[in-house]
């Protein structure tokens, strides 16, 4: 489980020529092999561009991305990439699409996984794809990629339109294939509660840029919720967002230091780290290192802070 | 063999809340001194959690001597925690104790608030 899975350097993207400006721009980013990784941003942030970077799909603007310690395009037989809209056949049958997914990766295509994944949806292997519904589509597009036994992931949106129970499996056997291959999943997702307990990295994006990386353990631990009278000081703190409510002032902050008394203090949520940082788009970027030589813990953790 | 709940919004830490489970199981008698605590990739399947919340938990439960990682064959129950069978002395003490918390007009509520107070007084600073 060493090894980068994901690195980006300054990596730009801009489309054509327009003004708007950049898609992706200088994000600097490492991913550790092995982890399950949670891309989060609003909408516009850059998420689904920086996937389709790591897929080889897109070619940047500027700066590079590797991935698996090589180019996208040298290690397209080791990814399996799940894009927004599930693209597949319509006029091929289930049964077809997994025979085209053998066909394709020869030598490495698990037939059992691919046909549990279909089989636990009951989905009929002799309909057409076109006939199916959009979460029976892409319980479809990731028994591909599970079947091609890949060792990163990248999913975009990929639980967006399944039911509960679907959500619950496919997340169950995407991270108990995790466990068994030790495959580094990236998967997008703006439903920030079904990334908690799921992931154990994140990437936030804003704006094209990184707005916080890390061990996600150590990325809550980097931040405290604090609660207090509305005349307080939080200084020499680094705050990320404060609001006030009468005399009361409810704040998330980068703790530097002890943090005073009179303040009430706890460790946020992952879905109350992410909300904090999109209701307050200019808070400073925070990229915590991983060393990736454990499970997420504290040891060899870098901090580097940088004012955007 | 046991099953773990995963409860996503009660705040504790979910590598704790195998921890805490497995540890009931123990004091339950529902698993004993070698048996097999279901495997990360068995955990990770029915609850869709993090693999590496399970090894944490698994890590933990070794740490405090209660479980032993046999390698190429999984996790084993290594000791059974000071369990107080239903018909224990205890168990009558306390159930005599609550018969008088209600006589004295004690709400459930209430009952629980206390006891759990004399718990915190007795226990503090004890690892959970």
């Amino acid at each position: 489980m060493t090894g980068t899975a994901l690195e980006a350097a300054a990596l730009g993207k801009k489309f054509g020529r327009r003004k708007a400006g950049w898609a992706l721009h200088d994000c600097t980013l490492r991913i550790p092999a092995g982890r399950v990784c949670g891309l989060v941003g609003p909408n516009g942030a850059g998420k689904s561009t920086l996937l389709a970077h790591a897929a080889g799909l897109l070619a940047p603007t500027e700066g590079s991305i590797r991935v698996l310690g090589t180019t996208p395009a040298a290690a397209r037989e080791r990814i399996a990439y799940v894009a927004q809209d599930k693209p597949l056949y319509p006029q091929l049958t289930v049964a077809e699409t997994l025979r085209l997914g053998r066909e394709l990766n020869p030598g490495h295509w698990d037939a059992a996984v691919a046909g549990r994944v279909v089989d636990e949806g009951g989905l009929d292997r002799d309909a057409k794809i076109r006939s199916l519904s959009g979460g029976q589509r892409t319980r479809v597009a990731l028994a591909l990629a599970l079947g091609k036994r890949p060792e990163l992931l990248l999913l975009d949106e990929p639980m967006a339109d399944l039911d509960p129970l679907a959500r619950h499996q496919l997340m169950g056997t995407l991270l108990a294939d995790s466990a068994e291959h030790g495959t580094t999943v990236v998967m997008s997702s703006h439903v920030v509660a079904e990334l908690e307990g799921s992931c154990d990295h994140l990437l936030l994006l804003g704006e094209g840029r990184v707005r916080l990386a890390g061990p996600l353990d150590e990325l809550l631990a980097a931040h405290t919720l604090v609660t207090g009278p509305s005349s307080g000081d939080l200084a020499p703190h680094t705050v990320v967002e404060s609001r006030t409510t009468g005399r009361q002032v409810t704040a998330l902050i980068r703790p530097r230091g002890p943090v005073g008394a009179g303040w009430q203090t706890d460790e946020p949520t992952l879905e109350e780290l992410v909300l904090a940082h999109l209701r307050a788009p200019q808070a400073p970027a925070l990229t915590l290192m991983d060393d990736g030589a454990d499970g997420g813990e504290t040891d060899g953790a870098e901090v580097q802070e940088a004012a955007v | 063999m046991v099953e773990y709940r995963i409860d996503r919004r009660s705040g504790v830490a979910t590598y704790l809340q195998i921890v805490q489970q497995t540890k009931q199981a123990l004091r339950l008698g529902l698993l004993e001194p070698g048996d097999k605590l279901p495997t990360a990739r068995e955990v990770v399947e029915a609850t869709a959690i993090n693999p590496n919340t399970v090894l944490k938990a698994y890590r933990e439960l070794e740490r405090e001597g209660l479980v032993e990682a046999r390698r190429g064959l999984g996790t084993f129950v290594r000791k059974s925690l000071g369990s107080t069978p239903a018909d224990s002395p205890l168990h009558a003490e306390l159930s005599a104790w609550t018969d008088r918390a209600r006589e004295a007009g004690l709400e459930r509520d209430d009952v629980a608030a206390l006891f759990n107070s004399v718990l915190e007084e007795h226990f503090k600073g004890d690892e959970a």
